[in-house]
C-alpha cells in the first residue's frame, strides 16, 4: 500500500535509468559519469558511493535501547534503500547491526544480529530478494560516536546498509 | 611431558636428599586439598579475618651451589631471590596475607632451610616463615624446595618440592605460594594457572583486539593472534591445550578452537550462521555456544571433535552464554525472553528451564563457580556491577561498584572473581580481580588495555 506507492514513485522518478537497464540488463558499464542523465559529476551510478550519496544518511537506521523494532522513521529510510536496491538488481548489500557500549558483549552480538535482521526482513518485505542481503553483527565493537552519554549511544544503536561494489 | 612439573616428597630434613625421591607427577596431592573443603562458601566468606593479617616472612631461597642457569644468568643464588619475590607478590596480591619479601629480610643459608634460626624470625614478629632452596641439577633442570613453618610453634607445617625446566622456574614459585595459601587458608590453590584474555589497542572506534595469554600473575605474556581480525571472549580448555574464542576472521563472527601447541585453529561448527559466546564443559568434551539464525539466538552444544550440534534452547528472543555447573549436570545462561536480560538455569540437556534472577535491573553473563555454590554475573542497574548469587537466585551480593564492570570469570579455586572494567568516555579497559568478600579488589597489570579475562585450571 504505502510502500507500494513509494516504490512506484521511485520507479517513476528513475524512469530513465530503468529504461536503460531494460535494454542492457547485465552490464551497466562503468559509464563515464557525464553520459547518463541523473548524476552531475557525482559517483558512478549503482556504486556504494552512489548509494551513500542518494541515501543522504538514510543508509543508517537507529534503535531504542535494547530494541530492534522498525519504527516509522526507520521504515521510510528502508523504503529509500529498497528503491535503490530495486533499481540496481545486481547489487548485493550487507547490513551491519550495532549496539551501544551499555550492554554486555555476548548479548550485544546477539542484539546487533537481531537489528540487522530486522532491517533485512523489512527490505525483503519491500521486494528485495533475501539472497542479495547478508547481515553481520558487530555488537558494541564499532561505535561511531565516542562519548559515554545518551546522545552518543543513540547514534551507535544502529543498522547500516552497505552495498557491495 | 617436557613441560610437566615433577612433584616429589621431601622425605628427609636435608634438602640434598630430596632428589633421591622423585615421585610421579600428578594432581593427587593438590586435589586432596581441593576435595577436603567443598563446604558452603557463603558461610565462610565473612570469616577471613582470622588469617587475613597473618605476617609471613619470605626470605630469599638458598642454593646449595651457585651456578648459572638459563633461568637466571647470575646463577641460582640470584634466582632464589626472584623465587621469593614471586611468592611474596602472589600472597600479597590476593590481599589475604601480609607477606614480607626477600628484599628486606636476612638471607638464610642452605643448611638453615630445613632447620630455621628461630630467633631471627621471632624477633621480627613473623607469624609464619616460608623458606626454600633452588638447586640446578646436572641435566640443567631446577629443583625448588618449599617449607612452611609456624614461627610461634617453631614447627614445620608443610613442605614440598618440584623439579622443573629452567624456563618454568616461576611455576616453582607459584607452586610454593599455592602450598602456603592452601595450608593456611584451607582453600584450593590457584596461583599456578594461566589467564587468557583480549588485548586491546587503538582508538575507541577502531580497536585492535588480540587474543593473548599470561600466567596468573601477568608474567610470561604472549599474544596469540595478530589483531588483523577482531578476537573476543576466549576460554581456556580444561587441559590448557586449546583456547576457544570468537574471531571475525573472514568477516563474520565465528567460534574457533585454537590449538596452542600446533598454532592452528578450526571452526567449532560449519554453519554459516554467526556463532559466539563459547564455553567449555567441565570435562572438556563439549563446547556450549550461541548461534543466531534469522536474528534469533539460541544456545547449542557440540562435541569438541565436531559433528552435529544439539540445540538446547528454543525460546523466541536471545538465549546466550551459558556456564556449566562443576558436575556438568546443569547450565546457567542468560535470556531476554521475559523482556530483559535475566538469568536462567536448565538441565544439561536443555530441559527444566527456569528463571532464577528476580531483583531489579538486568542480570547477564552468569558463570557457575568451580565450587558449585555461587553464580557470578553482571548486574545492570544503572552501573554494571559484578555480583554473586546462589544457584537458586538467593543471596544477592555486589562485589564491585564502578561505572562498567562486566564478564566475571572464576579463579580455579572459586575464591577470586576476575572481570574487566571499562572507563567512561575513553572506553579504555582493564582486568581486575576481587575476592568473595569484595574487600580485596586489585587491578591485574597488562601490557596494553585488556578485556574478557578467563582463568584456566590449576596446572598439574
Amino acid at each position: 500500500m504505502r510502500r507500494q506507492l513509494a516504490i512506484t514513485v521511485a520507479l517513476a522518478s528513475a524512469i530513465t535509468l530503468a529504461a536503460c537497464q531494460s535494454k542492457a540488463p547485465d552490464a551497466l558499464p562503468p559509464q563515464p559519469a557525464s553520459s547518463t542523465p541523473p548524476p552531475e559529476t557525482g559517483p558512478v551510478p549503482g556504486s556504494q558511493a552512489d548509494f551513500m550519496a542518494q541515501m543522504g544518511g538514510r543508509q543508517v537506521i537507529y534503535f531504542d535501547t535494547d530494541r530492534y523494532n522498525i519504527d516509522s522513521v526507520d521504515a521510510a529510510a528502508l523504503q529509500t534503500q529498497a528503491q535503490w536496491l530495486l533499481q540496481y538488481p545486481n547489487k548485493r548489500a550487507t547490513i551491519e547491526g550495532h549496539c551501544d557500549e551499555r550492554g554486555t558483549r555476548d548479548y550485544n552480538l546477539a542484539l546487533g544480529e537481531r537489528r540487522a535482521n530486522a532491517a533485512k526482513n523489512y527490505l525483503v518485505s519491500l521486494g528485495i530478494d533475501a539472497v542479495r542481503l547478508s547481515t553481520v553483527s558487530y555488537g558494541k565493537e564499532r561505535p561511531v560516536a565516542l562519548g559515554s552519554n545518551e546522545a552518543a549511544w543513540a547514534k551507535n544503536r544502529r543498522a547500516v546498509t552497505i552495498t557491495i561494489d | 611431558m617436557k613441560k610437566a612439573l615433577v612433584l616429589f616428597s621431601l622425605l628427609f630434613a636435608t634438602p640434598l636428599m630430596a632428589q633421591d625421591a622423585p615421585a610421579p607427577s600428578g594432581p593427587g596431592a593438590e586435589e586432596a586439598v581441593a576435595t577436603a573443603d567443598d563446604g558452603g562458601l557463603t558461610g565462610s566468606v565473612s570469616d577471613d579475618k582470622a588469617w587475613q593479617d597473618l605476617g609471613i616472612a619470605i626470605p630469599a631461597f638458598a642454593t646449595d651451589n651457585n651456578v648459572p642457569t638459563p633461568a637466571n644468568a647470575q646463577g641460582t643464588a640470584a634466582l632464589g631471590v626472584e623465587v621469593a619475590r614471586v611468592i611474596t607478590a602472589d600472597l600479597r596480591n590476593n590481599g589475604l596475607f601480609l607477606p614480607v619479601g626477600p628484599d628486606v629480610l636476612p638471607r638464610p643459608g642452605y643448611p638453615e632451610i630445613p632447620a630455621p634460626s628461630w630467633g631471627v624470625w621471632t624477633g621480627r614478629n613473623a607469624d609464619m616463615l616460608v623458606q626454600g632452596y633452588v638447586s640446578a641439577g646436572a641435566d640443567g633442570n631446577l629443583t625448588v624446595g618449599c617449607y612452611l613453618y609456624d614461627v610461634a610453634l617453631q614447627q614445620e607445617l608443610v613442605r614440598k618440592g618440584w623439579q622443573l625446566a629452567p624456563a618454568d622456574w616461576r611455576r616453582g614459585a607459584h607452586k610454593c605460594a599455592d602450598l602456603v595459601y592452601s595450608r593456611l587458608s584451607g582453600e584450593s590453590p590457584f596461583f599456578d594457572s594461566k589467564i587468557a584474555y583480549i588485548a586491546e589497542t587503538g582508538p575507541k572506534d577502531n580497536r585492535t583486539k588480540q587474543l593473548a595469554i599470561m600466567d596468573s600473575d601477568g608474567a610470561n605474556h604472549r599474544f596469540i593472534t595478530t589483531g588483523k581480525a577482531t578476537a573476543l571472549t576466549p576460554r581456556y580448555s580444561p587441559d590448557y591445550r586449546s583456547i576457544v574464542y570468537l574471531s571475525y576472521l573472514n568477516g563474520n563472527p565465528r567460534i574457533y578452537i585454537y590449538d596452542i601447541a600446533a598454532g592452528s585453529q578450526r571452526l567449532v561448527t560449519q554453519s554459516t550462521n554467526p556463532t559466539f559466546a563459547p564455553r567449555w564443559s567441565p570435562d572438556g568434551r563439549y563446547i556450549l555456544y550461541s548461534m543466531a539464525v534469522n536474528g534469533n539466538t539460541d544456545i547449542y552444544r557440540v562435541s569438541v571433535n565436531g559433528g552435529p550440534s544439539t540445540r538446547l534452547t528454543d525460546a523466541p528472543g536471545i538465549d546466550v552464554g551459558g556456564s556449566y555447573s562443576p558436575d556438568g549436570s546443569r547450565i546457567v545462561f542468560e535470556s531476554d525472553r521475559s523482556g530483559s536480560q535475566q538469568i536462567y538455569v536448565m538441565d544439561a540437556d536443555g530441559s527444566n528451564q527456569r528463571r532464577i534472577s528476580f531483583f531489579g535491573g538486568r542480570a547477564a553473563t552468569p558463570e557457575w563457580s568451580p565450587r558449585g555454590d555461587q553464580i557470578a554475573f553482571t548486574h545492570i542497574a544503572g552501573n554494571f556491577r559484578i555480583a554473586l548469587m546462589s544457584p537458586t537466585g538467593g543471596n544477592l551480593r555486589h562485589l564491585t561498584n564502578s561505572w562498567q564492570d562486566e564478564a566475571p570469570t572464576w579463579a580455579p579455586n572459586g575464591r577470586i572473581v576476575q572481570f574487566f572494567r571499562t572507563e567512561k568516555n575513553s572506553g579504555r579497559t582493564s582486568l581486575w580481580q576481587v575476592d568473595l568478600t569484595g574487600r580485596n579488589l586489585r587491578r591485574l597489570r597488562t601490557p596494553v588495555d585488556a578485556s574478557d579475562p578467563a582463568w584456566g585450571p590449576v596446572l598439574p
